[in-house]
């Protein structure tokens, strides 16, 4: 291991400071800036890794160095998750028992519209993530919602990615005071602090991208929504967005919050809006 | 508990000197390896441990850059004190360990 010094730690950490204090914390609505923050929020990952262009981001670990990159490709090859892929294709267009589908409740028939979420309900006047929709249209439908984190709703999202791939996220913050609410409540909760170990999101995926945590290689706060869901090896099968959101709320030995909490859902609705412009990749593999 | 950590320990103790201190860093040690307490390994490359992470720099030569023991135990109680921004958790605020394992704990790092 190269040694490392304060040094990259103390220019990182003042990055940070610079990056989470852009805008005040609490700041009026009116002083709130999404289109500044993302550009911002791109600045800072591809001058801390000037070799990558904004879209090298979207996978993760692998996109941290050559040698992660390499087992990137190889795992492609046989992509593990497949199976989950393969079992979504096939939900998608199974009729429910009253004859509608998944098709009927989305606009394209659900086809390529990935990187539209999540996005601003307007009516509702809070954030639908497409895990969300998902479990709204069985709902509506007379079915049973599904587990948030993994199995079917893993392969309906997997499915759903696979058809969008390639199609920049495209999430929109609608002239509406609580959208641009919702999306500095995510942005707070990405920044703060919490759980006896003390981690905000960003103390690892900000401050941290590329450095090992134990065996653990850390990703990039930029794309790291656009492969979702993952395979990974660990947990030997596919989660959701949902379900790396409360591990990682675990790891801090913090309480992880319901899977689609409101708090979830602005979070989700910050991190994909600041990856703006950065193709989907999912699902993805990942160690 | 392994022969060669006994040795290495051994050895330790003869630089160290007196026997309570030497049980005391052999505590600290454990207390610094265990996941579920100090997981110090987590950050920091620490000798004799294994998959050590990269965010925190190697922990060796304590002795000579901390002279002091209480900037060692400020350290580890709660480094946010001496830097606002620093990754590292809080181990005495926010309990993760008590005073006495952080006394341990700094026992253990004097021997690196
Ligand atoms: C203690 C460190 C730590 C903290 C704090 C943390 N994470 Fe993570 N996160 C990890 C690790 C380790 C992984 C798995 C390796 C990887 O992909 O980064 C991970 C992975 C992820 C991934 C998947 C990335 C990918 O491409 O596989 C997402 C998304 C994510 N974290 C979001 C969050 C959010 C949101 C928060 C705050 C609520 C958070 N993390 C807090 C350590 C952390
Ligand atoms: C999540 C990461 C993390 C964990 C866990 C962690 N540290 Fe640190 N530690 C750091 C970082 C980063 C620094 C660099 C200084 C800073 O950030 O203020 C540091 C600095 C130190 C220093 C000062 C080193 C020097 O050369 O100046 C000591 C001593 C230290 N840590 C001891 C420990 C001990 C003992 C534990 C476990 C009980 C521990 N650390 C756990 C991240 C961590």
């Amino acid at each position: 291991m190269k040694p490392r010094s304060a040094i990259p730690v103390a220019s990182a950490a003042l990055a940070l400071a610079l990056l989470a204090f852009a805008t005040p914390p609490v700041a009026a609505a009116d002083t709130v800036d999404p289109a500044a923050d993302a550009k911002a929020f791109k600045k800072f990952f591809t001058d801390k890794f000037p070799k990558l262009k904004p879209e090298d981001f979207v996978n993760g670990p692998y996109s941290m160095n050559e040698d992660l990159h390499k087992q990137w490709e190889e795992k492609e090859q046989f992509p593990p998750y497949e199976f989950s892929l393969e079992a979504g294709k096939e939900m998608f267009s199974k009729p429910f028992k009253n004859g509608k589908s998944y098709q009927d409740c989305f606009p394209n028939k659900g086809i390529g519209i990935r990187q539209n979420y999540p996005y601003f309900d307007e009516k509702e006047g809070k954030v639908v993530t497409l895990e969300l929709a998902l479990n709204r249209c069985r709902e509506a439908n007379g079915e049973a919602p599904f587990s948030y984190v993994k199995d079917d709703m893993a392969a309906l999202t997997a499915y759903m990615a696979f058809t969008s791939r390639g199609k920049p996220f495209d999430i929109k913050i609608p002239k509406d005071p609580r959208a641009l609410e919702a999306y500095q409540k995510g942005k707070e909760y990405f920044y703060t602090r919490r759980g006896q170990l003390n981690f905000s999101c960003a103390t690892c995926h900000i401050q941290s991208p590329g450095e090992r945590i134990r065996a653990e290689v850390l990703a990039p706060a930029l794309g790291i929504l656009n492969a979702m869901p993952i395979y990974r090896s660990e947990w030997s099968g596919m989660g959701t967005t949902s379900r790396r959101f409360t591990t990682c709320n675990s790891q801090i030995r913090g309480v992880p919050l319901d899977p689609q909490a409101d708090e979830y859902r602005d979070l989700e609705y910050y991190l994909s809006y600041v990856s703006n412009g950065l193709p989907i990749s999912g699902p993805g593999a990942r160690p | 508990m392994k022969p060669a950590l006994v040795l290495a320990l051994l050895i330790g103790a003869a630089v160290a000197g007196p026997a309570h201190a030497q049980s005391a860093a052999a505590e600290g040690q454990k207390l610094a390896f265990d996941r579920g307490k100090g997981n110090c390994l987590t950050c920091h490359v620490i000798k004799g441990g294994d998959l050590p992470g990269t965010i925190g720099p190697e922990l060796k030569d304590i002795k000579a850059k901390y002279p002091n023991r209480d900037d060692l135990v400020a350290i580890v109680t709660d480094e946010t004190k001496r830097n606002p921004q620093t990754v590292m958790p809080p181990f005495g605020r926010n309990r993760i360990l008590s005073e006495k394992e952080i006394s341990a704990v700094v026992d253990f790092l004097q021997t690196l």
